[in-house]
């Protein structure tokens, strides 16, 4: 039974001290989107102007399919080498060097932005490829594997061994083992890395702006140089679409994380 | 170690069919086989014939191998030496599912993600059944566990003793040739588990089909077991039915495993045509028939069983009592333990030890209970005790 416990005064004021200060910048964008005026800091009543302009941007729009399509494609990518080195790591024989394998794959939990940026970008040039979509998008996976790898490992780490290994002592070799009992069951902790994956990539600046070519700008960088000319009340409309767009993303992710482990109990040895 | 058959391998017959061996070959051949994971050693040197039809228990403490060969036989682990064959046939390289075994794992491992039926006829849709014969089998494995109605269920809608139900149908809806049960009972609660023990044992009757069963509960072994084999660090130390494993354990070890006993460590001292005389420190001399086996002369101990110790207030009742009783020992009651159908006394030697007598409780009125500090006599005929290299 959960407990109904009273929130004293103090308790109400920090949570909504602590709450206010994480949400009133993006409260204060969000009603500014829907601002009539000019003015980015004068109330003029309300108006879908905004976005109206917007959604008639040319430049605008391109660099918002563009991060679309980078953050679809390197979270697609991402996930699918993240769950295997999960994998590999939880399910795989023990091998030499595992644990500096797996140290490895999660360095880029750690490293600055600036740094991964800066060394892809060096490997681009030296390579002599020419930067756009794929570099991006390349750059990207290498940020969010890690984040996938790690979400699918946790999960594989909780399942009971013993499923696989009923599922081969009824008929199955280890590969159809694999798709017919794991795959199911892991399956909500591979949406929820994807989502992750797609939402880091979207809201990335320093990576990209790192390993972009000219005329592909993504939706951050874009935003970024117009706002150093001036913030137009546009910006703020654009902002508050993306603002929703994760939102959706992640309550679908945590819903898919909620499903994976209520699942998980069942599988949990008794 | 039994001799090789001539004809063990050219009676080798292809896993999945129905190879029933020539008569009195085993069903199943374990040889010399052994596991070591790093140093340690599981499961060292087991040699053991297990006969179709048969109800084999594995027992032992945890940590004794018992788990390892088991899987050794489903094919999770392969051994690091010797053989193991199914009607002559070895198996011990193959895969899982390449064994016409199947198994019950302990905390019954059902697909989540799955219902009942699905569970059920997972391992049929892998051997590529007709769907007509798979609806048909499931069927008749649901009504052979009673789960008539709980079909589309998934594993977390049910409880534990349904659970491992649609386990062991789920095992058996294959027919393996052999059935592999990890400690399939572990977790039921007592008195679904004594049910469940009778429901286990009319199924292997009924199917005619061979189980091994690996448990660390001795009373489930011998409730349920054809033949015991006994488990301790990696090696079988005694393969027997459970009544001898229980009057004859083969060694001191075996003797405090299975069941309550009294031990007296002492000396053989003389014989007298087939009794020998044991001296012990703790309760004197003790007179004993002559082991089958021939002792050693030197340092022995004699085991007694609680409940074929029996105890008065004067000694032998009669004058038969008077004659096979020759062990005779005063003391004073230390301590009573009731347990409703028995009543277990301690009982102060005067020589000094302490000897355990479970009394049956045959009358409902206390006419025959002792009280704590009460003088009683204790007595036991020599057949009564085993002698045991100590």
């Amino acid at each position: 039974m959960r407990k109904v416990s009273r929130l004293s005064r103090f308790n109400i004021a920090s949570l909504a001290l602590g709450l206010a200060f994480l949400y009133l910048p993006i409260l204060i964008l969000v009603l500014y989107s829907f601002n009539a005026s000019r003015l980015v800091t004068v109330w003029g009543g309300w108006s879908l102007r905004w976005y109206h302009e917007f959604f008639n941007d040319r430049a605008m729009i391109e660099a918002a399919w563009m991060s679309l399509r980078v953050a679809v494609a390197s979270a697609t990518i991402a996930t699918l080498l993240g769950t295997l080195a999960a994998v590999a790591l939880s399910r795989g024989e023990r091998f030499r060097g595992r644990t500096l394998f797996s140290g490895m794959l999660y360095a880029p939990l750690v490293m600055p932005e600036v740094i991964t940026g800066l060394s892809l970008l060096l490997l681009f040039v030296a390579l002599n490829a020419e930067r756009g979509f794929w570099t991006v998008t390349i750059a990207h996976t290498t940020l969010t594997m890690c984040f996938v790898a790690v979400v699918v490992q946790s999960r594989l780490g909780s399942l009971d061994r013993s499923l696989e290994e009923a599922a081969m002592d009824l008929g199955c070799d280890p590969v159809r083992a694999f798709v017919a009992v794991t795959l199911p069951l892991i399956a909500p902790a591979i949406v929820a890395g994807w989502m992750l994956a797609f939402t880091l990539s979207l809201d990335d600046l320093v990576i990209a702006s790192f390993t972009t070519g000219p005329g592909s700008a993504t939706l951050p960088i874009r935003i970024y140089s117009e706002v150093r000319l001036g913030v137009k009340p546009e910006i703020n409309a654009i902002c508050t679409l993306v603002i929703a767009l994760i939102a959706v993303v992640i309550v679908i992710a945590s819903l898919a994380s909620k499903l994976s482990s209520s699942q998980g109990e069942s599988a949990a040895p008794l | 170690m039994a001799e090789e058959l001539p004809g063990a391998k050219v009676a080798a017959e292809p896993a999945g069919g129905d190879a029933s061996p020539a008569a009195g070959q085993p069903l199943l051949r374990i040889e010399g086989v052994a596991k070591t994971f790093g140093t340690f050693r599981a499961v060292d040197g087991v040699s053991l014939d297990i006969k179709a039809g048969e109800f084999f228990a594995l027992l032992g403490p945890s940590g004794c191998g018992k788990t390892t060969l088991l899987r050794m036989l489903a094919g999770f682990e392969a051994p690091d030496e010797g053989r193991i064959l199914l009607g002559g046939k070895d198996i011990a390289q193959a895969l899982p599912h390449e064994r016409p075994i199947n198994m019950m794992f302990q905390n019954y491992a059902l697909f989540p993600h799955l219902s009942v039926r699905d569970n059920i006829a997972f391992g049929l849709k892998r051997a590529r059944m007709p769907r007509a014969d798979i609806a048909t089998r499931v069927a008749e494995m649901v009504a052979l566990v009673k789960l008539e109605g709980l079909e589309k269920r998934k594993p977390d809608q049910l409880s534990g003793g349904q659970r491992q139900r649609v386990a062991l149908a789920r095992a058996l809806a294959r027919r393996p040739q052999l059935l592999l049960l990890d400690e399939p009972l572990a977790a039921l609660d007592k008195k679904l588990r004594e049910n469940t023990q009778a429901e286990l044992m009319e199924l292997q009757r009924r199917l005619g089909m061979t189980f091994i069963i690996v448990t660390h509960d001795q009373e489930e072994a011998m409730t349920m077991a054809d033949r015991i084999g006994v488990m301790k660090s990696g090696k079988l130390a005694q393969v027997a039915s459970p009544r001898e494993l229980y009057e004859a354990p083969r060694s001191r070890w075996i003797a405090e495993f299975v069941g309550d006993i009294n031990l007296f460590d002492g000396e053989s001292k003389l014989r007298d045509g087939h009794r020998l005389v044991i001296g012990t420190p703790d309760a004197g001399a003790l007179v004993v028939a002559e082991p089958r086996e021939a002792v050693g002369t030197g340092k022995l101990a004699v085991a007694i069983r609680p409940e074929k110790v029996k105890l008065s207030r004067r000694g032998p009742v009669n004058e038969a009592g008077r004659e096979t009783a020759i062990n005779t020992l005063d003391g004073v009651i230390a301590d009573i333990c009731y347990l409703g159908g028995t009543t277990t006394y301690k009982v102060k030697l005067d020589t000094g030890g302490m000897l355990q007598a479970s009394v049956a409780n045959s009358a409902r009125l206390d006419v025959d209970a002792y009280s704590l500090n009460q003088h009683v006599v204790a007595w036991f005929t020599p057949d009564d005790c085993v002698v045991l290299q100590s």
